[in-house]
C-alpha cells in the first residue's frame, strides 16, 4: 500500500469519503489559486466540515509527518495555496457558516469559508457591513482575508483586514485550539492576532473569525478627475491628503489602462487624459458635500482638465465599473498578463510610474497600471504572451519593478502576499537576521514546519543562491536606505 | 541623537552574561505590569524625529524620544496620534507603543497597533532588525512590528518606529447628558450603531459625554439631535485619558481595566465603574479579590487587567489558557532566548 493509500484511508476514519478527493479530475480545480502561472495538481484534497474534523487531521499530519496546505476560495494571487507534491490540500470551503450576528454588540462570527461579501450582506439590513473590500469580494472567503491580510479599494479610511477583525479561533497543528483578540477590542498577552493576519497559512489554522461591523455610511460622493500627466495627477492625490481630507478611496489609472477600458465599456472616461482618479467621500451628509467640494478644489488647482462628481448612483456605478473592469478589459487586448502588488511612499508614485515605463521598454512589454493611490499600493500589469515563452522575461521585469518599490522605501507586496511568486523578492526587501526571526517565529507557532511549508519565508539557502542577499558585517542589502 | 551602537553594545553584553536588563524610556508607566529586576537600559537619550512628511501621513522616530514632543511636532502640521495614547508622566513614544494602551478615540480611529507601520528594534540577542515598513499596506513577511506593540518590551528595544498619523479634525465639541447607570450601555450601543461624527463616547455617572470630531456645521447638526448640552471645552477627554477624574483619583480601592463586548452588562463585582470606548473599556474601582474579577471576564468572553494598586510580583495580566500561554513562551524564545528583555514584566514564566 502506498503512503497515499494510507493517508486515505486514515482519511476514512475521519470525514466520510466524499470528502476525500483524489480522482486526477477531482484533483484538478485545485492545482492552483487566483495566480495561475503556478500550478501542481495535488497529492490528494480533503473538505473537513467541522472543526472537530479538522482537528483529527491535524494530529494524522502531525503524526504521519505529513505536510498540509490549507485553502480557503482560492482567489489569492500570490500562489499561497499552491499544493504540494506530497501532502494535503485541506480546503475549508465547507466552512460557510455565519454563526452569530450581533447587531447591537456589531460584530459577526464566522467559519473562515464565508465569503467577504456574504458577511455585508447579512449585516445590511442591521444598517452594518464589513468595511475591507478586496476586488475578489464576491468570492474570496474571510479566512483567506486574514491568510494575506487582505486590503481593497476602501482600506485608505477603514484599514486592512486586521483592523477590522477583533477576534480569532485557531487550530495549533497540535490540534490545540486558541482564541486570539477577545470580545472587546483588543485581547491579553502579545498581539497575536496581528500576527497571524497575513501569516499565509504557515502559523496555525483559522476555523473562525470575528469581524466589526460598522454603521454604512450616510452618504457618499465619487468624483472623477482626469489629468494631463501621471505626475499632476499623483501631486493632487498627495494634496488631498495634505488638505486634512482621508477619502474612503482614492484610486489611479493610467492611459494604457484608461483605454482598454474605454474600448471594452465605454465608461465615459476621456481618452486624452494621462491619468485618472477616482475619489470617493463618505460619511454624514454635510461632511460628505464639503469635503467633496474640497478635493475638487485641489483637483483643479493640480491642473484636472475634467472634475465630475457622480450625480446619481448609476453614474457612481460607472465611474466605479471602469475601475473595477481594469482587469478584465487588459485582459482582452494581451493573451496574458501579470499582475504585480508592491507599495511605495505616495510622494514616489510618479517618479516610480516613470520607473516603471523604462523597464518596461528595456524589456520591450507593455505595462498598465491601475492602483490604490491613496494607499501608495501599485498594481503594474505587465501584458505578455504565454505561448510565445515570454512568461521568464515577465518575471524577471516582475522582479524589477519589486526592486524599485524597495529602493524608494517601499515594500514588495502590498496586500497580495508572498505565497511563491514573491520569495525571491523576500531576499531583496531583508536581511539575514530578519529571515532568521521570520523563521523562528514560524518554528514557535509549528515546530515541525508541516503548515504551508515553502511559502511566505525563504530560505537563507535560497537568498544566498540568488546572490540577493549581500551581507557584510551583518549589513543589510541597500544599507544606504532608512528602510524599515 | 542615536544611541542605537551603544544600546545594542548594552544589549549583547547582557545576553552574553546572561543578565536581565529592565528598559525604561520615560519612567511614566512604571506603576504598568510586574515588577522587572534588573540592570537599567535607559531609551530616554535615544531620540528625535528621524523622518515626517505630512503628506504621507507617516512619522519615523526613535523610541526614546518624548511623546509630548512627537505630538506638539504634529500639531505645527495639523495632523495627530489617531490612537490619543495616555501620558501619565513625561512619557516616551516607544514606551507608548510598548505599553499598547489608546486612549478615548480607540473605537473610532483605532488602537496603537493598528497605527504602527514598521519597527527597528533590539531582539535579546542584540541584533537590530528592521520589520513593517513606512507604507500604508505592507504583508511582507510575518506583521512582527505591530506584535511589540503592547509587548511591553519583552520581545524588543523599540529603536525606531513608524507610525501612521491621522489629520486633526477642524472642530472638536464635547457634550454631556444625565443619564441613569443602567441605561448608559443601551444610549452608548445605540449610538455606535449610527453613522454620527463620533470620536469618544463615555459613561461617568451620571452623566454620558459625546465627543464629535469634524466640520463646524456637521457638529451643529449632529449636536442639535442628540439632545445633550456643550461643555465648554474638552477637557474631559484629557482628564479621562490621563486618568485625573474623581473617579480614578478618589478613594483607595485598586483600579482594573476590563476589556469585552461593548453592549455585555458590567459583572456582579462590587465597586464602581466608568465606561469608556462605547463600552468596550471598562474601568472599575473595586477591592474584589483579582481572581474573582479574572474570572467574570473571562466568562464575559474579555480580559481583565489590574491597573493600579497591585503589589510588584502579583498577577496584573489576565491569565493565559496553557495552549496560548505555550504560544507565548515560544516567541518570546524566538526574539530574547536568554529572557533578558524587561522578564516577568508581562506574565510570571516571560
Amino acid at each position: 500500500m502506498t503512503r497515499r493509500d494510507a493517508v486515505i484511508r486514515r482519511l476514512q476514519a475521519i470525514v466520510p469519503d466524499e470528502a476525500i478527493l483524489r480522482q486526477p479530475e477531482e484533483l484538478k480545480p485545485y492545482e492552483c489559486d487566483g495566480l495561475t502561472a503556478y500550478r501542481r495538481v495535488p497529492w490528494l484534497v480533503v473538505l473537513p466540515e467541522h472543526e472537530a474534523q479538522l482537528v483529527r487531521i491535524l494530529k494524522l499530519c502531525r503524526d504521519e509527518k505529513l505536510p498540509l496546505v490549507v485553502r480557503g476560495a482560492g482567489t489569492g494571487l500570490s500562489g499561497g495555496a499552491l499544493p504540494l507534491e506530497e501532502g494535503l490540500l485541506v480546503s475549508l470551503a465547507r466552512f460557510d457558516r455565519i454563526l452569530e450576528l450581533d447587531p447591537v454588540g456589531r460584530t459577526a462570527r464566522v467559519q473562515p469559508g464565508v465569503r467577504n461579501l456574504a458577511i455585508s450582506e447579512a449585516a445590511c439590513p442591521h444598517g452594518l457591513y464589513y468595511a475591507p473590500d478586496p476586488s475578489s469580494q464576491i468570492a474570496c472567503s474571510i479566512g483567506g482575508n486574514v491568510a494575506e491580510n487582505a486590503g481593497g479599494i476602501h482600506c485608505l479610511k477603514y484599514g486592512l483586514t486586521v483592523h477590522n477583525v477583533i477576534g480569532l479561533r485557531c487550530l495549533t497543528l497540535d490540534g490545540e485550539a486558541v482564541t486570539l483578540g477577545s470580545a472587546g477590542l483588543d485581547g491579553p498577552g502579545y498581539d497575536l492576532l496581528a500576527l497571524v493576519h497575513g501569516s499565509e497559512g504557515l502559523l496555525a489554522v483559522v476555523t473562525e473569525v470575528t469581524v466589526r461591523l460598522l454603521p454604512l455610511p450616510g452618504c457618499t460622493r465619487t468624483l472623477l478627475a482626469a489629468f494631463p500627466t501621471v505626475a499632476a495627477a499623483a501631486d493632487a492625490v498627495a494634496a488631498v491628503i495634505e488638505a486634512g481630507l482621508i477619502p474612503a478611496a482614492m484610486e489611479m489609472m493610467d492611459r494604457p489602462a484608461i483605454l482598454a477600458v474605454e474600448d471594452y465599456l465605454q465608461a465615459g472616461y476621456p481618452r486624452e487624459a494621462a491619468a485618472l482618479v477616482i475619489c470617493e467621500l463618505d460619511g454624514p451628509e454635510a461632511q460628505v458635500e464639503a469635503e467633496a467640494a474640497a478635493a475638487r478644489c485641489q483637483f483643479e488647482r493640480l491642473g484636472a482638465f475634467r472634475v465630475q462628481v457622480a450625480r446619481d448612483e448609476a453614474e457612481r456605478q460607472r465611474f466605479w465599473q471602469g475601475r473595477k473592469s481594469a482587469f478584465p478589459a487588459i485582459g482582452r487586448i494581451t493573451p496574458d498578463y501579470y499582475c504585480m502588488d508592491g507599495t511605495i511612499p505616495r510622494h514616489r508614485v510618479a517618479e516610480v510610474l516613470a520607473g516603471i515605463a523604462r523597464l518596461a521598454d528595456k524589456y520591450g512589454l507593455r505595462v498598465a497600471n491601475v492602483f490604490h493611490a491613496g494607499d501608495g499600493n501599485l498594481h503594474p500589469l505587465i501584458m505578455y504572451d504565454a505561448a510565445a515563452g515570454e512568461l521568464e522575461k515577465v518575471e524577471q521585469l516582475g522582479r524589477e519593478i519589486l526592486d524599485l518599490c524597495v529602493r524608494v522605501g517601499g515594500t514588495i507586496t502590498g496586500e497580495h502576499g508572498v505565497g511563491v511568486e514573491k520569495l525571491d523578492s523576500m531576499c531583496r526587501q531583508f536581511g539575514a537576521g530578519e529571515l532568521r526571526l521570520f523563521h523562528a517565529v514560524k518554528r514557535a507557532f509549528d515546530p515541525t514546519g508541516l503548515l504551508n511549508p515553502g511559502k511566505a519565508v525563504p530560505t537563507l539557502a535560497r537568498c544566498a543562491e540568488l546572490g540577493g542577499m549581500h551581507v557584510h558585517r551583518g549589513r543589510l542589502p541597500h544599507p544606504e536606505l532608512a528602510r524599515f | 541623537m542615536d544611541l542605537t551602537e551603544a544600546l545594542q553594545e548594552q544589549v549583547s553584553t547582557a545576553y552574553r552574561r546572561g543578565r536581565p536588563l529592565r528598559i525604561v524610556g520615560g519612567g511614566s508607566k512604571a506603576f504598568y505590569g510586574r515588577a522587572v529586576e534588573g540592570e537599567v537600559l535607559a531609551l530616554g537619550g535615544h531620540r528625535g524625529i528621524v523622518a515626517y512628511q505630512p503628506s504621507e501621513l507617516v512619522v519615523t522616530v526613535r523610541g526614546g524620544t518624548p511623546l509630548a514632543e512627537l505630538e506638539q511636532v504634529l500639531a505645527a502640521e495639523g495632523q495627530m496620534l489617531g490612537f490619543e495614547p495616555p501620558h501619565f508622566g513625561p512619557a516616551t513614544v516607544g514606551g507608548a507603543v510598548a505599553a499598547g494602551l489608546s486612549g478615548p478615540r480607540r473605537p473610532f480611529a483605532g488602537a496603537v497597533r493598528d497605527f504602527v507601520l514598521g519597527v527597528k528594534l533590539l531582539t535579546g540577542r542584540g541584533e537590530v532588525l528592521s520589520f513593517g515598513g513606512q507604507v500604508m499596506k505592507n504583508v511582507a513577511g510575518f506583521d512582527l512590528a505591530r506584535v511589540l506593540a503592547g509587548s511591553l518590551g519583552t520581545l524588543g528595544v523599540i529603536l525606531e518606529v513608524s507610525l501612521k498619523v491621522l489629520p486633526r479634525p477642524p472642530l472638536e465639541v464635547t457634550l454631556r447628558r444625565r443619564l441613569p447607570p443602567a441605561q448608559a450601555l443601551g444610549a452608548m450601543a445605540e449610538l455606535m450603531g449610527r453613522d454620527l461624527p463620533l470620536s469618544g463616547l463615555a459613561y461617568d455617572a451620571p452623566f454620558l459625554y459625546l465627543r464629535l470630531s469634524g466640520l463646524p456645521e456637521v457638529i451643529e447638526e449632529t449636536a442639535s439631535g442628540l439632545g445633550a448640552e456643550y461643555l465648554p471645552d474638552n477637557r474631559f477627554w484629557l482628564d479621562l485619558r490621563e486618568q485625573r477624574l474623581a473617579f480614578f483619583t478618589a478613594g483607595e480601592e485598586s483600579l482594573w481595566r476590563l476589556a469585552w463586548a461593548p453592549a455585555a452588562p458590567n459583572p456582579d463585582l462590587p465597586g464602581r465603574w466608568l465606561l469608556d470606548w462605547g463600552g468596550a473599556q471598562r474601568w472599575l474601582r473595586t477591592t474584589a479579590e483579582p481572581d474573582a474579577i479574572f474570572q467574570a471576564a473571562a466568562q464575559a468572553g474579555g480580559h481583565a487587567t489590574w491597573f493600579r494598586g497591585h503589589g510588584p510580583a502579583d498577577p496584573v495580566f489576565q491569565p493565559l489558557p496553557p495552549p496560548l500561554f505555550k504560544l507565548h513562551k515560544a516567541l518570546k524564545e524566538a526574539f530574547d532566548p536568554k529572557r533578558i528583555l524587561n522578564p516577568g514584566r508581562m506574565y510570571e514564566d516571560l
